[in-house]
């Protein structure tokens, strides 16, 4: 049965390919939104499909989201048996799609692989990702400049997986050699309610707290609200990441508590499909590995990062 | 409370007791526990912070009791109150009315006709359609999530008008002479959910069908009604959670209730009502949230636990506590 499916599915790529570059089609897969930034992630996914197919006429794309890694490699099957001529994929967990991927890969069309990957670079033709190490560096070099090199701190980190590892290795190296003192650490989960929670309970324990590392702009909505309620005046301020829109509009408006913030943008998705269309549809160059800044947004440049339309 | 029933024999009503005081025990142990481990965790803010957070859980597992206790199950809840925290911030942005306090009251209003709605349509399908409570409501929680989901576009959805966010973040922020609103709110719903199930014709039915459908049946109850009507009672609880919840950070996303239908099951059966019906304790419901809660507190405001390890700490605290309260109804 399955090899039927298969050589159905390669009677469908050559009798694609045979009608000529006329109909082209991308397959985009990305999680089901299951916290503000895979949202953001899903709006600019549909928003490029749509202003995609009005630039290029001959060019179909399909958007799926899938709620769990299990769900997202039957998708890839499912789409692979449409016969696609490209895919642009924003894995759950890069290393349990490995092998689907490798498989639609072997099918023979072009793999765009977003935000994580494991080891294997094998499996795509063109990465499009943020710069996870960057975020947690970044937010270190800020806050050892703010600080003056010493002070008591909190981390919020988000998921026990190797985003939330690479951020958090690269700010403690940031902060290492310092005095910046790290009081405590704990998931949030990158949720709001976690987060709220977690910071309740950092204000009650510690007396004393100088400022907060919480790499995601989500959980900072929670970290504020614990701060606010507690009444405490000792917080300076809360370094978030990756560019929500509230929380650029406080940057904007030079909110005391809100600084600085780091980007690590879901429009990242809408910038592989692009680039993944120019290799298909005009025969650009565009196989490597394209990796966006982890760019620290000021009062001065915040109003380049802010999308009114976003829903993140 | 006065579920011993009227048995003759004084020694046995006494045991029964204890097992309803078990959760309590469990609750004073782990508070102990809780303050060697820091002792801040006794401070007025701290208990205020631990009481205020459990409020959603407590209110929902009430709720819970009732369903469980009438023989169903609600998996839904945690979905339906990101559903109906998401209507509700929709009509306050809505702004049909100027004054900030009558918006807020009309917006209670909707959000308790909106759970009862969820409610009944969970209860109707699994009694009339004759379908396991289990599948209905698993089914009921991806409709409600996904449409919380298209409503925020997959974002989140926020109170606009900071008047109004100022009004409404005291009935989560608020006190009554040192008590924080919420608190009441648990004590209300759980008077008022004990008093249903043990004081009036209807908790007896409730009872009578969840240790027996045939033979509630057999004496003549409306075993389809009585069902239905203990989700309409769920939805009604859900809803007054989320009324708690909203002011608490004025958004709702996808997010929004993640987990509350297993954390409220928990507390539940943790209180000591049978997951099977027939037996439900709504005191000890109450406890079974608050021991929850104060485990994940106890686990943050300790050093000795990484938190890497978490999550089996607190699986293993609530194991143990199930078993020491066993120990101790046991000779029932």
């Amino acid at each position: 049965m399955k090899r039927l499916l298969a050589s159905l599915a390669i009677v469908a790529l050559i009798a694609g390919a045979a009608q000529a570059q006329e109909k082209k089609t991308m397959a985009v897969s990305v999680p089901t939104a299951d916290h503000g930034w895979t949202g953001g992630v899903a709006f600019f996914a549909m928003q490029e499909a749509k202003a995609l197919e009005k630039k290029y006429p001959g060019l179909k794309v399909i958007v799926k989201t899938s709620p769990d890694p299990a769900a997202q490699a039957n998708a890839l099957e499912d789409l692979a048996t449409q016969g696609i001529d490209a895919l642009v994929i924003l894995p759950h967990d890069p290393n349990v799609l490995t092998d689907p991927i490798r498989k639609v890969k072997q099918k023979g069309p072009f793999v765009t692989v977003v935000d994580r990957i494991s080891n294997d670079h094998s499996i795509y033709d063109l990465y499009v990702g943020g710069d996870n190490p960057g975020v947690g560096r970044n937010a270190a070099v800020y806050m050892k400049e703010k600080m003056g090199g010493k002070g008591d701190i909190v981390i919020i980190r988000g998921l026990p997986i190797p985003i939330d590892e690479a951020r958090y290795n690269a700010f403690m190296d940031g902060i290492k050699g310092t005095d910046i003192k790290v009081l405590d650490t704990q998931y949030g989960n990158w949720s709001r309610d976690d987060a709220f929670k977690v910071m309740q309970d950092f204000l009650v324990k510690h007396p004393k707290i100088d400022a907060v590392w919480a790499q995601d702009d989500d959980m900072v909505v929670g970290i504020l609200e614990a701060i606010n309620q507690a009444k405490r005046t000792d917080i300076q301020f809360v370094v978030g990441g990756a560019g929500m829109k509230e929380m650029i509009q406080k940057v904007m408006n030079g909110d005391k508590m809100i600084p600085v913030d780091v980007l690590y943008p879901p429009a990242m998705v809408a910038v592989a499909m692009d680039l993944t269309a120019l290799g298909l549809e005009e025969s650009m160059p565009v196989r490597g590995e394209y990796i966006l800044n982890a760019t620290l947004v000021t009062k001065e440049n915040a109003k380049n990062f802010y999308y009114k339309d976003s829903p993140f | 409370m006065s579920q011993a029933g009227h048995e003759t024999a004084v020694p046995r009503k006494r045991l029964v007791e204890i097992g309803a005081v078990a959760p309590f025990l469990a609750l004073a142990l782990l508070c102990l526990l809780g303050l060697l481990v820091n002792p801040r965790f006794l401070s007025v803010d701290n208990l205020t912070n631990v009481l205020a957070r459990s409020t959603f859980i407590a209110t929902i597992a009430v709720g819970q009791t009732l369903v469980i206790c009438g023989g169903g199950l609600d998996l839904s809840v945690g979905a339906m109150a990101s559903l109906v925290a998401g209507l509700v911030i929709l009509f306050l942005n809505s702004g049909w009315i100027e004054n900030a306090p009558l918006l807020i009251v009309a917006a209670m209003a909707l959000s308790l006709a909106v759970g009862a709605l969820c409610g009944l349509f969970n209860g109707v399908t699994s009694t009339v359609g004759k379908i396991e409570p289990f599948i209905v409501t698993l089914g009921s929680m991806g409709i409600f999530r996904s449409l919380l989901t298209w409503l925020a576009q997959g974002g989140s959805i926020t109170i606009k008008n900071n008047d109004v966010r100022a009004v409404y973040r005291q009935v989560y922020f608020g006190d009554v002479f040192g008590v924080p609103y919420p608190v009441l709110v648990i004590l209300g719903v759980a008077i008022i959910g004990a008093f249903i199930l043990y004081n009036t014709a209807y908790g007896r039915r409730v009872r009578a069908v969840g240790s027996n459908e045939d033979v509630a049946r057999y004496s003549g109850i409306n075993v389809a009604r009585v069902r239905t009507i203990t989700y309409v009672l769920q939805g009604l609880c859900v809803a007054i959670a989320v009324i708690v919840y909203v002011p608490r950070l004025s958004s709702a996303s996808s997010t929004t209730g993640l987990g509350w239908e297993l954390t409220a099951i928990t507390a539940v059966v943790v209180g000591g009502t049978r997951l099977k019906g027939g037996i439900g304790r709504i005191w000890g419901t109450i406890a079974g949230a608050l021991i929850l809660e104060v485990i994940g507190n106890i686990m943050l405001l300790s050093n000795a636990v990484s938190e890497y390890l978490i999550g089996a700490v607190q699986g293993a605290i609530i194991i143990i506590a199930m078993l020491a309260q066993r120990g101790l109804a046991r000779g029932r």
